[in-house]
């Protein structure tokens, strides 16, 4: 069991990335109180020319985005009833919750006056994209709280409450599915009003879909990177048959995503820019490379995707090429318009890092105190359809066998 | 029926009283910045040589009311667009979108809010003309209705066609703006931005954000057949798997759960 085995290890190292750790806390701390005594001009390099900057380019941006293994793995599971993947479902529903709550926090320190935040729910705008993405990352964060419970009630050993979140189990799941649809192709809708300030590598009235197709990827991705650093900081060992087709669907999910970028450009003539490249078309084939061609290019050989070492390496490019992405369109394609350049402030990319390393944190206790990855010897998470009792115990939300 | 302000540049002398009496209509901090910010709402820049006046051109269809996520920003049935500090939470969506750069923030704040001109919204609900047209010595900004000023700004450019250039800027760009200009040099040459959509930009995410409705069911009933088809082959085959005949198999699926879970203690205390 999880909770013996972090028991028989020491309660704390004081190591290489627990001393890391600390100071990044120690600096994010800081950094939390000039922002909210000196306000964003004294925190960001943000201006009126440039608004936007790190923490919603990426701590929002890619935030949500990478977080879409949550949803993509819960409907694999429970709307595909593929039940095989159910070991993973729970880090992953995980890190999905937490990289929701990372995101409300990085808006509490990109708001202007984030104690306002609950106007979305009594003012409302339905013609604003924002709005939207506000209420359905609120509602899907409630979702995904609700999609973990179990683990915790289990932990507790409250059986009611345990069966209550089975019996809705299925409904949760579609609502949870609905609502990221909606708000990771919002995301993309954000800036399908700045036509003319987004440079046209970025700007298309397919952002929406891009972006969601793009997060199924990136999702997937960081689902294979989050096993590996399980791995390594949890002594666990790699479920390669299950990693396998995840590898298979980024391929499918980075090449749809990829044909459809290359249609599109082709499309508007941004292209052309590329025989003569400049400041944004670099950006925008370093992101296209590593964030496609590269993952994309190793993941359809099937000795890849079967080798740890591989598949490990292509999620990693991906997830990066992901981030690229978004910063790409957040800050690269928006400079030209705005006439300034824009670098993240060290106090800005402190709060970020801050809050990643907060995440790592938070996930690491989750894993000491709950019952998040099976307990079960190598033998049965490896071959799941020999021990098909053990799996579905496990998960984090198990509905049919309720219903 | 909405007003509107027109501006002439070739009538501006640049001497900035329409930036002091903005300052004193709306309580706004001295001193006259030399660009807008958050706390100077309107300024006469010099643009190679030219006067040209920037304030917020309040559109007919605003890109900044339809982004902001708590209707802070509002068009008025009078035809300026306001601003309702109390509600804003400060996401700057608004600055980000606005396809002419007009709205500002307090950066320097650690309680900020956005600034910009409201067209001295509480003088215009009074039938009065705004306090830079009030002020403004040589008639450069002219207050009326919208309509009325569109058929003055054609007046002048037929009746004086070498003094200006050939266009309205404001009649159609981003589908049409309540304040008006026209100048005797390209607009370009004044800093405008001349590559605004003609059309209003709000449609752009509205055709999106329309068929959520309909998306949201349509996207919904589609998970649910997969969820009750991919289920039910599931089950068949763990009926035929067990050599059953598949009639009771959710019976059986109930029990065999029970089991697992009362399997997974037992283990532990073997």
């Amino acid at each position: 069991m999880s909770v013996q085995a972090a028991a028989r290890r020491p309660a704390f190292r004081f190591g290489f990335y627990e001393s890391l750790f600390g100071i990044v806390v120690a600096l994010f701390a800081v950094v939390t109180l000039v922002r909210f005594t000196r306000g964003l001009g004294a925190t960001t390099n943000l201006s009126d020319q440039f608004p936007w900057g790190l923490w919603i380019g990426f701590d929002v941006l890619c935030g949500v985005g990478l977080a879409a293994g949550a949803f993509t793995l819960t409907a694999i599971v429970h709307i595909f009833n593929l039940h095989k993947f159910e070991p993973i479902v729970r880090p992953t529903v995980l890190t999905g919750f937490l990289g929701y709550v990372l995101v409300s926090m990085g808006l509490m320190f990109d708001l202007g006056q984030p104690w306002r935040i609950w106007h979305a729910i009594i003012y409302w705008n339905p013609e604003s994209v924002m709005f939207e993405v506000a209420w359905c990352v609120m509602l899907y964060t409630a979702v995904l709280a609700l999609e973990f419970s179990p683990v915790v009630f289990e932990r507790l050993r409250l059986e009611r409450p345990r069966r209550i979140i089975k019996v809705v189990g299925t409904p949760l799941v579609i609502a949870g599915v609905i609502l990221s649809t909606l708000h990771q192709s919002s995301l993309g809708s954000l800036y399908l009003i700045v036509p003319e300030k987004l440079h046209p590598l970025w700007y298309t009235p397919m952002l929406p879909f891009l972006f969601f197709i793009s997060a199924i990827g990136g999702g997937i991705a960081m689902t294979v990177l989050e096993s590996y650093l399980s791995k390594r900081a949890f002594g666990r060992h790699l479920e390669m048959d299950l990693l396998e087709p995840l590898g298979r669907g980024m391929v499918v999910a980075l090449g749809v995503y990829g044909l459809l970028r290359i249609v599109t450009l082709s499309g508007n003539g941004a292209l052309a820019g590329l025989a003569h490249p400049g400041y944004e078309e670099g950006m925008f084939m370093i992101e296209f490379a590593i964030g496609v061609l590269v993952p994309v290019g190793l993941l359809i050989f099937d000795g890849v995707r079967s080798s740890p070492s591989g598949l490990i390496a292509a999620s990693l490019c991906a997830v990066m090429g992901f981030v690229m992405n978004r910063l790409n369109i957040s800050v690269t394609g928006m400079e030209r318009a705005a006439g300034v350049r824009y670098v993240p402030s060290w106090m800005e990319i402190t709060v970020s890092l801050g809050l990643v390393a907060l995440g790592f944190a938070a996930f690491a206790l989750a894993v000491r105190y709950l019952p998040i990855f099976p307990e079960a010897p190598a033998h049965a998470v490896t071959h799941p359809a020999t021990a098909p009792g053990r799996a579905p115990a496990r998960a984090a939300l198990s509905p049919e066998s309720e219903t | 029926m909405s007003v509107g302000l027109l501006f002439d540049q070739t009538r501006c002398i640049g001497c900035g009283a329409c930036s002091a009496a903005c300052k004193e209509q709306n309580d706004l901090p001295l001193p006259i910045e030399e660009r807008t910010t958050a706390y100077t709402w309107t300024v006469v820049e010099k643009e190679n040589g030219a006067n040209i006046r920037r304030l917020c051109f309040h559109c007919l269809d605003p890109t900044c009311v339809s982004v902001c996520p708590v209707a802070a920003l509002t068009k008025t049935p009078e035809g300026p667009v306001v601003y309702d500090s109390k509600k804003c939470i400060g996401c700057r969506y608004c600055i980000m979108a606005c396809p002419f750069g007009v709205p500002k923030y307090q950066w320097d704040r650690a309680v900020p809010v956005v600034g910009k001109c409201v067209m001295c919204i509480d003088r215009v609900r009074e039938g009065k003309a705004t306090a830079c047209a009030t002020v403004c010595p040589t008639g450069a900004t002219m207050f009326g209705e919208r309509d009325d000023l569109v058929r003055e700004a054609r007046a002048r450019l037929v009746n004086e066609p070498g003094k200006y250039v050939d266009h309205i800027y404001g009649l159609a760009e981003a589908g049409g703006t309540g304040v008006l200009v026209i100048a005797g040099v390209p607009f370009a040459s004044l800093g405008m931005k001349t590559d605004v959509p003609q059309q209003p930009l709000p449609l752009l995410t509205w055709q999106v954000l329309s068929k959520i409705p309909s998306f949201v069911m349509v996207w919904g009933v589609f998970l649910l057949g997969v969820h009750w088809i991919t289920k039910r082959r599931a089950e068949v085959h763990d009926a035929e798997l067990a050599g059953d005949d598949g009639g009771d198999d959710g019976m059986i699926r109930v029990v065999d759960d029970g089991g697992r879970r009362s399997g997974g203690k037992g283990e532990e205390r073997r």
